[in-house]
């Protein structure tokens, strides 16, 4: 059924969609991160995606392009799921909000700003959410060290 | 006409009705709200950074103290992601999958006695808070039979189980279901057709279906609201297909139907305990899958395989192929969801925790904007929060 959905959007939005891929059952679709609020818009409104249930970023530090957000979304009705990403530079990392689209955004974009420095173009209020408001860097970037900053690195065992 | 002052005052993060440690800032004309700002991360502790850093079973405990009122969910949860990154899903044995329902309810019931106990005490009624933690404690001990610690029970893996029940454990379980609905009658006895428990909750922090769902709401919360939706019979895992029990679902939308869905919804966790005791019969805990699963401690202390396997087990894990999942379950206050990344090696490349709790909280504000001060104790009670996975 995700599979139906994927090629509606396909046909959609054609220069958009990326790749799509499938595993474990899961469908992932990679989008272009300029037309990202138009195919949420019309995943929500035409395919009846009406629930944002996580939206994240990962690093891909030493890849090009550095960053990804992930957007799982949830159909209440149909009970499926579909993955939306996006890829986004480092040089650029700013993605446009889809707190319009679905209200539950707003907070998980802040903790993707705020734990990985990825900026959300146009959201309402784009503060720190878990990090005090004047804290230097973006600790979840693969970059960032374990310890924190200032601070002698662990010598024991991690994993 | 006077001026309209508006007073800002600071709630928490040291209220003893925040739950933790939530800062709330209150912008209040009189006593009405007119806007509330949550502030969190008092307890931020970076789980996911940390289970980066770890082998997939030893990020395994960092999930307990997520939601520290219901630590197995958060194992089960953690622990059904990796199994479907790895493909192994549909080796776990029955008795494993049936050992893993009858905690999460358990668990489930716990969750909901911490939530109704704090939750009456915040809008004054203390005789409930007693009760609802003697039968809380009932759990607990089962918990420390089972797993040796009374919170942080760490007591599912990857494949299966960490050990089997201890004996005996059954009929404590089923000793506690005997009498766990009469006690959910007598806290119904104490509160459902109390006067000031009825003023002090219907039509308070309501929230109707499409913004329930637009803000993110789960779990009980969002049935409340008339939402028909539990993770449970819609998207099954760990052999939930197998039960009978009723989603209960109210209209309402207001803290009272809330209040009624949880209470129904440990009624309903008792039958599937029943059905799942029923279920129970001997055999293996663990999945036949010697490259993800540590072998039994006797096993270990008694052969110099045994030894080897689990040292190599410990000390180079094992290596999910490069994917990524997303497995979401239904914990007691929503859906929690596990987002791996693997890239192949044998950390997780990315974990990223939705915590219901910190999608729920994000309600907040809309719910309490126009209310009483008062009530924002109920709100805050009735969303069932626990900063521990809100911050991570």
């Amino acid at each position: 059924m995700s599979q139906a959905v994927v090629a509606k959007l396909k046909e959609a939005f054609p220069a958009v969609v990326g790749s799509v891929r499938e595993h474990r059952g899961e469908w992932t679709v990679v989008v272009d991160r300029a037309q990202v609020v138009a195919v949420c818009r019309y995943l929500k409104e035409q395919a009846g995606y009406n629930f944002l249930c996580d939206l994240c970023g990962v690093d891909y530090l030493g890849r090009q392009p550095r960053f990804e957000v992930v957007y799982n979304l949830y159909n209440i009705a149909t009970k499926e799921r579909l993955r939306l990403k996006v890829q986004v530079p480092e040089a650029d990392a700013c993605v446009e909000t889809v707190s319009g689209v679905w209200s539950t955004a707003n907070w998980h974009e802040r903790e993707c700003w705020d734990l990985l420095g990825i900026r959300f173009a146009n959201h309402p209020d784009l503060r720190r959410i878990l990090m005090p408001d004047n804290w230097q860097g973006h600790p979840l970037r693969k970059d960032y060290p374990l310890q924190g900053p200032g601070r002698e690195p662990y010598q024991g065992r991690l994993s | 006409m006077a001026k309209k002052d508006i007073m800002t005052i600071n709630m928490g993060p040291q209220h003893p009705s925040t739950h933790g440690v939530l800062q709330l800032v209150l912008e209040l004309d009189g006593e009405t709200v007119v806007d509330a700002v949550p502030h969190i991360g008092f307890l931020h502790r970076g789980v996911e950074k940390l289970a980066e850093n770890r082998s997939y079973h030893r990020a395994l405990p960092l999930t307990d103290r997520l939601d520290y009122l219901a630590p197995m969910s958060n194992n089960l949860g953690y622990v059904l992601a990796v199994e479907k990154l790895l493909g192994i899903t549909d080796l776990i044995p029955e008795r494993a999958k049936v050992v893993r329902v009858m905690m999460a309810e358990l668990t489930r019931i716990k969750s909901h006695l911490v939530w109704l106990a704090t939750h009456a005490l915040d809008i004054g009624a203390m005789t409930v808070f007693l009760y609802c933690f003697r039968e809380r404690e009932a759990i607990m001990d089962m918990y420390e039979k089972l797993s040796g610690a009374r919170m942080t029970s760490n007591y599912f893996r990857v494949g299966g189980l960490s050990q089997d029940l201890p004996e005996g454990f059954e009929a404590d379980v089923r000793t506690f279901i005997d009498a766990m609905p009469g006690h959910i009658e007598t806290y119904e006895g104490l509160l459902t057709g109390n006067k000031i428990w009825q003023k002090r909750t219907i039509g308070v922090a309501t929230i109707d279906a499409a913004a329930a769902i637009d803000v993110g709401l789960s779990g009980p919360a969002l049935r409340a609201s008339g939402v028909d939706w539990d993770l449970r019979r819609d998207n099954p895992y760990s052999g939930y297909e197998d039960y009978e029990f009723k989603v209960v679902t109210r209209s309402g939308g207001d803290t009272f139907d809330r209040y009624k869905v949880r209470l129904d919804e440990m009624r309903e966790s008792c039958k599937i305990i029943r059905q799942a005791l029923d279920k129970l019969k001997p055999g293996p805990i663990l999945a036949d899958a010697p490259g993800v699963c540590l072998p039994a401690k006797k096993d270990v202390v008694s052969s110099i395989e045994g030894l080897i396997h689990h040292f190599k087990l410990i000390t180079d894990g094992f290596k999910p192929e490069a994917g990524e999942v997303y497995q979401g379950i239904e914990a007691p206050k929503g859906e929690l969801g596990y987002y791996l990344v693997s890239d192949g090696s044998a950390q997780p490349y990315r974990m990223k925790i939705r915590p219901p709790s910190f999608v729920n909280l994000q309600a907040l504000p809309q719910m309490v904007r126009g209310a009483l001060l008062a009530d924002v104790i109920a709100a805050i009670g009735t969303l069932d929060i626990v900063l521990g996975e809100i911050d991570r």
